[in-house]
């Protein structure tokens, strides 16, 4: 077998401990301290917010417009008009570059 | 807060019929498999010009069901990086998982050990905020809802990764699409649908500025987990639980 196929494995493995690890050590706690369960509140805004804000960062003028107005859409709309919103500014200013 | 969320789940919902419930889900992974497409596609054709097989692609995004941790194993296999530092990478961006297992094992704790396992496999950004939204809504949190938001996704994304593969010359300048932007844009529509949660402000904000210097300063992929931690100690330290509990 390749070293592809190893490393595609191995990634595999330690991925899906990732995803049921967080859940076993948990649950030897039986009941959850108020601050965890702030802490656990805030977790799908922390780590997301992570994932964009360095693209933002780096992206050029065009990319951080249409984060921008991504942004005002989702105030009004749902997530897949928003997205859409997005990418058809990106794509746009992209043409006339 | 929390005593109201512990109320309505012990309070299940009518939840409808099986087969209505995965429809409901269903309709929730539709959008997120659109989403997904082009980053499915991407990495297909990303993976076969950075000399994967198409099987191999295919195995990967089976296995993995990942997208950005597969787009920086591909891209660091293209450099011929050590096979160990690889994996590393793959790990390190996917351990912000832990941190969504351990949210959602409040949520999906009475599934089956065989229902659970299968549950955590499919685990992905996306499908851990829908399934805190729906246990926000009062709705039951039911395995088949769970495997109908995850479906949609999971089949898509292995059939784009061959695709991909196959037609990996298609998308002949991924700059003028605007593919490096997609993934954010996405993400971003996901962090303000949280917008409504207590202190949504300040943990963006302390999670953005020190995931950014952490990319400057670290490096990829450790901002993930950094900024992430920032934002969650953030949130601990305004919160004040005691203090919100004696109000109300």
């Amino acid at each position: 077998m390749s070293s592809i196929f190893w490393i595609i494995i191995a990634g595999a493995v330690l991925t899906f401990l990732t995803r049921i690890g967080g859940h076993l050590v948990l649950s030897r706690f039986e009941r959850i301290h108020p601050r965890v369960e702030v802490a656990l509140n805030a977790v799908p805004a922390a780590v997301l917010t992570t994932l964009v804000a360095p693209a933002a960062a780096t992206a050029d003028w065009r990319g951080l417009l249409a984060l921008a107005f991504a942004g005002l859409v989702a105030l009004r709309f749902n997530a897949l008009t928003m997205f859409i919103a997005g990418a058809a500014a990106i794509i746009l200013m992209r043409q006339f570059s | 807060m929390d005593e109201q969320i512990y109320q309505r789940e012990s309070i299940p919902v009518n939840a409808g019929t099986r087969s209505s419930q995965f429809w409901e889900g269903f309709a929730k992974g539709l959008p997120i498999m659109i989403a997904s497409a082009p980053f499915g596609l991407l990495f297909g054709a990303l993976a076969v010009d950075n000399g994967f097989s198409v099987f191999e692609a295919v195995l990967m995004s089976a296995a993995i069901f990942g997208g950005a941790s597969q787009m920086v194993g591909i891209e660091l296999f293209g450099q011929h990086i050590p096979a160990w530092l690889i994996v590393f990478s793959i790990f390190a961006v996917n351990f912000r998982h832990v941190l969504y297992s351990a949210a959602v094992g409040r949520r999906i704790g009475h599934f089956k050990p065989l229902q659970s396992a299968l549950s955590y496999f499919l685990l992905t950004d996306p499908q851990y905020a829908e399934t805190e939204k729906r246990a926000e809504s009062g709705k039951a949190v039911t395995f088949v809802w769970y495997l109908g938001v995850a479906t949609p996704i999971y089949v898509m994304w292995v059939t784009e990764a061959w695709i991909g593969g196959l037609f990996g010359n298609l998308i002949s300048d991924p700059h003028a699409l605007g593919i490096d932007m997609l993934l954010p844009i996405y993400f971003l529509g996901l962090v303000m649908g949280f917008r409504k949660r207590d202190n949504w402000a300040a943990i963006v904000i302390a999670s953005a500025v020190v995931s950014i210097i952490a990319y400057k300063t670290i490096g990829s992929p450790w901002h993930v987990s950094i900024g992430a931690l920032a934002g969650i100690i953030v949130a601990v330290i305004v919160a004040k639980p005691e203090r919100a509990r004696g109000k109300r």
